[in-house]
């Protein structure tokens, strides 16, 4: 069993979640129905819902180090099911978004997986399946990821060679410079 | 006839274009102008909202601002993705602080004036199922069908505003006019374990074989979706979930375009059954011949 300190709460997690999600955490009364409904729960360290105390509770390490906030897949099961309308999904992404900002990655492939798309996304202004593979696989040290699918899509022309690089993709690399400048939160 | 401006979105260059294909056939054939959003762009689909909010809304704005500059006021995708984000991106910018925000990474500002629906909104909404019949040339006779919806097509119901959050029914109204049986489906909201498939293929194995084991159990010859990761992960993945959870399951994966397309008789090669990972043509020997009446 996990013993948490509550009377170690950080309070200031606890606002900028709420802050920055427009969600009020304290009318989470535990009830599970997001854990009921999450597809995920077998993957998680913690539950959805045990994420949600551990944020009432002001537990911001053990919310940012934990391997549920990237293995959530937003398929909105729990945002559908709360019985108090929080955007439950909307908090998940929050937590993640904050343990990018904390240098934090307990499920590395994952987010080198996110950052090799959007690399894609800012280099060529659409996602090219073929380069953000390699990019994965390179940057993961996960060379053989999904080889074993390769003949198979590219038999039926699946994965294009070539990027499609659009008219206005300084327009979106634009959109990607100006966000690193910014650094804008919401 | 509808003009609505069309949002394709990336996996239908490459992924998915038979997908792409027969969506375009489609509705060219049922009387639906799809004028293409002019250089679209990507929308950043999960990784760009998992990294930030303001950064996905934008990615997701300059397309719509592109629909403004064409003119149109509604815009239409095959991706549920990508429609959930570009309406994301439509929701919260209607909050002014956010908007500006989101505004101020972008060239041209959104003005928040296009609407966005998935295309099988459209045809669910705005066609006339009497009229889908009457354009049938195969009906779908014979053939045993679970539909998929996938997560994010309903969910949620406040953003989304299409259909039942819980039980859909748009894709089995569809095929049942078309001729098909539709199976029951209990798993149509369930997530096949989305964008995890190359960083975490296990959770993708244990979730989409959930579902391919509940289509088996129900008796269905195929199943139909209507999105490009969906199809993927139950049909590309179909062999890593038979190795993964020692299972032999060999059910074809449709997207509800290519099915609508081949009972509407429209030209097999706009309908590309050969991009399909597993073999289809035992369900599709399902579906009884028309007797020939003249």
């Amino acid at each position: 069993m996990q013993i948490f300190d509550l009377a170690a709460a950080d309070h200031a997690f606890i606002a900028e979640v709420q802050a920055r999600s427009h969600q009020d955490i304290k009318t989470c009364y535990q009830c599970g129905n997001c854990t009921a409904g999450c597809p995920y729960t077998f993957a998680y360290d913690y539950s959805v819902s045990q994420i949600m105390r551990l944020i009432q509770t002001g537990q911001k390490d053990a919310v940012l180090k934990s391997r549920s906030i990237w293995l959530c897949g937003s398929c909105q099961s729990c945002t559908t099911r709360c019985p108090n309308n929080i955007d439950v999904a909307l908090i998940m992404d929050v937590c993640r978004h904050m343990a990018r900002e904390a240098g934090y990655a307990t499920e590395r492939a994952v987010k080198v997986f996110a950052d090799s798309f959007l690399n894609s996304v800012s280099r060529y202004g659409r996602a090219f399946e073929l380069g953000l593979m390699t990019e994965y696989m390179a940057r993961s040290g996960r060379i053989f990821t999904d080889v074993d699918l390769a003949p198979s899509a590219l038999m039926r022309n699946k994965l294009p060679f070539k990027p499609h690089r659009i008219q206005g993709r300084d327009q979106v690399a634009r959109i990607f410079e100006r966000f690193r400048k910014g650094g804008a939160h919401a | 006839m509808h003009n609505i401006a069309y949002y394709p979105g990336c996996s239908g260059q490459g992924t998915s274009t038979e997908y792409d294909r027969s969506t375009r056939a489609i509705c060219q054939a049922l009387d639906i102008a799809l004028t293409d959003v002019e250089d679209w762009s990507c929308c950043g689909s999960s990784p760009a909202h998992t990294v930030n909010h303001v950064l996905s809304a934008a990615l997701s704005a300059r397309n719509l601002a592109q629909v403004e500059a064409m003119g149109m006021t509604r815009v239409a995708t095959p991706c549920p993705s990508c429609l959930s984000n570009l309406r994301t991106a439509t929701h919260k910018m209607k909050d002014p602080d956010f908007q500006s925000k989101a505004n101020a990474l972008l060239d041209t500002p959104y003005r928040n004036t296009v609407d966005v629906q998935s295309v099988l909104q459209v045809l669910a909404e705005h066609v006339d199922p009497e009229y889908i019949k009457s354009k049938v040339v195969n009906p779908l006779t014979g053939i045993k069908i679970a539909c998929y919806y996938g997560c994010i097509m309903n969910r949620p119901p406040a953003l989304m505003q299409f259909d039942h959050h819980e039980n859909p029914m748009a894709m089995d109204n569809l095929m049942a006019a078309i001729g098909a049986e539709v199976v029951p489906f209990p798993l149509k909201v369930e997530c096949c374990g989305a964008s995890f498939g190359i960083p975490r293929g296990d959770i993708v194995h244990k979730l989409s074989g959930k579902l391919l084991d509940a289509g088996r159990r129900l008796g269905a010859d195929c199943f139909v979706t209507a999105c490009p990761l969906c199809q993927m992960n139950l049909d590309l993945r179909q062999g890593q979930i038979n190795d993964a959870l020692h299972e032999n399951f060999k059910i074809p994966i449709f997207y509800y375009t290519q099915l609508l397309g081949y009972a509407l008789g429209l030209d097999r090669a706009e309908l590309g059954f050969e991009k399909l990972c597993v073999d289809p043509r035992r369900a599709l020997g399902k579906i009884k011949q028309p007797a020939q009446t003249r």
